[in-house]
């Protein structure tokens, strides 16, 4: 039999994809529904005094929904209670949602959002998250005496350096826009909720204190989903309550799906960014201190950026080594549309300014690039900033040599003169950089993620599980672990869609956990089923498990995820094993700069990632080249900008994406170090790739022309405002 | 944004969709992309944008590929359409599905499309299909999931080019 782990398993969707008949939530036809919008805010911050309506407006053709008209609580669930579903008197960002309209079809929607006005009372907005005065969460990360590294620093002839770094927004920009279709309770009071997801049990909590119902009374069916990243981890539950709301006050099914404009405006994005690093190194290169400040806007609401702020934290010293480490980071409130979650979390942020850091300490040593990041990496046997040993699945020397060996970036002259003689400059960057997979600290085992696996009376097996399939191949990655660990071929294994009336609470999709934490959870049940079913592994499967099940044979698994023994976390302190394990990589980019637009191309990326084994090898080259150019985009070209509290790209003609045309050619290069608690070896690999590419890019940026960037993206205009520094500096 | 028109002002349209011709009384600024979808119910063209910058609506129009969102329904009375869900577009949708060029797959209708679009025009041309080549055809047809690289493999895959 071929091997379904580390071999090739087709996508079972994948048919329906190329061929256009998967149904995402824009494609659902439901008799009888109509039409949800939304009337916003058109103000950053102010106070709601109530609505004009025009007065050729005719109400009774809409349904309209105000906070009184919620039956539980006006409370958009997730980890602190400050967001309203419904603004009902203060307002704390631009396109606020102030009240709800349904219609029969979009010319009376329309109509109807156009005829009423919010009577707001301005006022003045905290825009500067310098000047925010409300820390949303606050973490300091500490080990060994930084202070007294820093006093000793003269005396003991180490050099100390400092670097302020800045990161702006970015859009997730899934190609399909939010959506949900709800339908008005049954006689049980049972909500339906369908939309475009990532987390169905975050969308049905959200429901059920909208609602005020039990979780058996809010049922959330997953559609196929257009691209997340992060994007449709929270906003989903805004979506569903808005279009619940509806559908109950219409009674009958309500369609909310955002247009690109609407989901560009409102959504959450990527926290901006501003770290700071005091670095203490000697004269080798070593690292002796890092006193790192981490300051995100978190936004108008809470939302999770708690849990961003402190994954960037934990990131914020990078893959290396270092005796006395500092980390204090905030996340402050802004009158900005919340920020939130996208691929990475809070560690992109960090994960530049310490790369960036990195090779400023490399330039004042003298020291390549490389050989710095070498000396100084994380090994087996290491800590970590919270003081976690490293135990097994430490790729760092491997991942380094892997990049250095396909590219030579080992053996590169760092910044040497170069021919330009054809208008452009050629550069190299590299970085290097590690992501934990899974909830942070105690997260997973709070969490407790069930799995269940079912025989069916054909003898197949039902894999129900709350992950969602939103791209990156959830079906694919759970038919490869099923069919191996049982023996049986993919044909024999189904992958249930995610509906919370029949699948079980896997935790949430997202943190890089889905493969490695659902995953082993499916790998016990399967064994476990497997022991069940026994007879002569030689038959196949299908048939001994029809007759297990006609002997009456009990066919349902459940796994619910425990941590391994020896992962202890302190939360108080922020010490301990901050993850079960962390996922490797370096990047090196090749670019060329423009030397009369200024512009980068980025023309070749080379990534090496330790992945500790690699179940499904295409998808995990998929998910890597897609982040990486993510990252990409990032580095230079994805410009997300605010005025007055609104974005200024709030048109995909404004808001940019790569294209292909901007898009390197990729080497992608595996290397798998297995991790003993993960499935086959597996570890998460989801949002590392998000880490790398910024710093990569703007180290070759200066690696071509000389120009030290301290801010992404690293657009013209900022390349030239940085020469120009550099040149004024010079003067001086 | 779906524009909106009125619907009393309706003209006769007659479209051929992969193979199959359709009378239709529509708005004669109707949307091609809302043709398709709702009264011909081909939910395969995608809405990504509405606004002409994603490629997730790309058909192929009388041998050409159009932005199925940027056409009024009266511009293309007559016309012979292609879409996803036409059964020419095999050997493309295989070789998506045997490189990995589809992940969430709400971009991959409108690339397969172009994609046939570029290979037609190629094969027309007498010129040999290249990775570059596919990169220019490609330029306005959006991708989040892949980093265009699988695309790009799906799409010489299909050519029969080794890439
Ligand atoms: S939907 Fe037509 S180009 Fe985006
Ligand atoms: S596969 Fe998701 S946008 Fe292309």
């Amino acid at each position: 039999m071929q091997a379904h782990v580390g071999g090739r398993v087709e996508r079972p969707e994948g048919r329906a994809k190329v061929t256009g008949k998967s149904v995402y939530i824009a494609d659902l036809k439901v008799e009888g529904a109509w039409l949800g919008g939304t009337v916003r805010s058109d103000v950053a911050r102010g106070t709601l005094r109530g609505f004009d309506f025009a007065p050729e407006f005719d109400r009774t053709r809409v349904v309209i929904v105000t906070p009184t008209d919620i039956p539980g609580e006006n409370v958009q669930a997730l980890i602190v209670d400050d967001q309203p579903i419904l603004a009902a008197e203060r307002i704390e960002h631009w396109g606020e949602p102030l009240l709800l309209v349904a219609a029969p079809d979009a010319r009376t929607l329309e109509a109807a959002l156009a005829a009423i006005r919010p009577r707001i009372d301005p006022l003045p907005p905290v825009l500067d998250m310098e000047l925010s005065k409300h820390a949303q969460k606050q973490i300091t990360i500490e080990k060994g005496d930084v202070d007294a590294a820093i006093r000793a620093a003269k005396k003991n002839g180490h050099i100390v350096l400092e670097g302020t770094y800045h990161t702006d927004s970015q859009e997730q920009l899934y190609i399909e826009p939010q959506g949900c279709v709800a339908f008005p309770p049954d006689k049980d009071g049972t909500i339906v909720v369908k939309g475009s997801l990532q987390c169905p049990h975050y969308v049905r909590k959200a429901l059920v204190r909208c609602f005020g119902v039990t979780p058996g009374q809010a049922r959330v069916v997953q559609m196929e989903t257009g691209g997340g990243f992060g994007g449709k981890e929270e906003y989903p539950s805004v979506v569903a309550c808005h279009a619940a709301l509806l559908a109950r006050a219409a009674r009958r099914p309500v369609s909310m799906i955002y247009d690109r404009h609407e989901d560009l405006a409102v959504t959450p994005k990527r926290h901006p960014a501003r770290v700071r690093h005091k670095t203490v190194v000697d004269k080798h290169g070593r690292l002796i201190a890092m006193d790192i400040d981490v300051l995100l806007d978190g936004g108008a609401y809470t939302t999770l950026s708690p849990v961003v702020l402190s994954r960037g934290c934990i990131h914020a010293a990078g893959p290396y080594r270092c005796e006395n480490t500092r980390i204090r980071g905030r996340v402050v409130a802004t009158n900005h549309v919340p920020y939130g979650a996208f691929r990475g979390f809070g560690a992109p942020q960090t994960c530049f300014a310490i790369e960036r850091m990195m090779d400023r300490v490399a330039r004042a040593t003298g020291i390549h690039p490389f050989a710095l990041r070498h000396k100084n990496m994380l090994r087996v046997g290491d800590s970590t900033a919270t003081g976690q040993i490293l135990k097994d699945s430490v790729g760092s020397a491997e991942v380094l040599a892997a990049v250095a060996e396909k590219t030579g970036i080992d053996k590169h002259g760092w910044c040497a003169p170069r021919d330009a003689r054809a208008g452009k400059a050629r550069g190299l960057g590299l970085s290097f950089f590690y992501h934990g997979a899974g909830f942070t600290g105690s997260g997973e085992e709070m969490l407790k993620g069930r799995v269940r696996i079912d025989v069916l009376a054909d003898g197949r097996v039902e894999v129900l599980a709350g992950s969602t399939e939103i791209g990156q191949g959830t079906n694919a990655l759970f038919l490869a672990i099923t069919a191996e660990s049982l023996g049986c071929e993919t044909a024999d294994v189904v992958v249930a869609t995610p509906d919370t009336a029949h699948v079980p609470d896997s935790g949430p999709t997202v943190a890089s956990r889905t493969c490695m934490v659902v995953g082993g959870c499916l790998t016990k049940a399967c064994r476990e089923l497997a022991a069940r079913v026994g007879g002569d592994v030689k038959r196949p499967w299908r048939e001994r498990a029809r007759e297990f099940a006609q002997r009456g044979g009990d066919g349902q698994v459940t796994v619910q995820y425990s941590s391994p023994k020896d992962v202890v976390w302190d939360d108080d302190t922020y010490t301990g094993d901050a993850y079960p394990v962390f996922g490797w990589a370096a990047d090196v980019a090749e670019i060329e700069v423009d030397l009369v637009t200024l512009e980068v191309e980025v023309k070749r990326f080379s990534t090496a990632v330790d992945v500790g084994k690699a179940i499904q090898p295409a998808l995990v080259e998929g998910q890597i080249e897609g982040g990486s150019l993510q990252a990409v985009g990032w580095a230079h070209l994805e410009v997300v900008t605010t005025r007055a509290g609104k974005f200024e790209q709030d048109r995909l003609a404004t808001c940019i994406i790569p294209t292909t045309l901007d898009a390197p050619k990729f080497d992608v290069m595996l290397v798998e170090i297995p991790y003993a608690h993960g499935p086959f070896g597996a570890k998460g690999v989801g949002e590392l790739p998000m880490d790398g590419g910024a710093p990569a890019v703007v180290a070759a940026i200066e690696d071509a022309i000389g120009v030290h960037l301290t801010r992404v993206p690293a657009t013209p205009e900022r390349i030239m405002e940085a020469l120009e520094s550099a040149s004024q500096a010079r003067k001086q | 944004m779906k524009a909106i028109f009125d619907e009393a002002s309706a003209i006769a349209v007659t479209l051929t969709v992969n193979g199959t011709t359709s009378a239709l009384r529509v708005p004669p600024l109707r949307r091609l992309l809302d043709v398709l979808r709702e009264d011909l119910s081909l939910t395969g063209t995608k809405e990504g944008c509405g606004e002409g910058e994603c490629g997730a609506c790309t058909v192929i129009v009388d041998g050409r590929a159009e932005l199925a969102c940027m056409v009024p329904v009266c511009q293309v009375d007559g016309a012979v359409v292609r879409t996803v869900e036409s059964t020419e577009l095999e050997s493309l949708q295989n070789a998506f599905l045997a490189e990995g060029g589809a992940q969430c797959g709400i971009c991959t209708p409108g690339m397969i499309v172009m994609a046939r679009a570029w290979l037609a025009e190629c094969e027309s041309a007498g010129v040999a299909p290249t990775v570059d080549g596919a990169r220019e055809a490609l330029a306005g047809n959006l991708c989040r999931c892949t980093g265009y690289e699988k695309i790009l493999a799906s799409v010489m895959r299909a050519a029969g080019v080794k890439t």
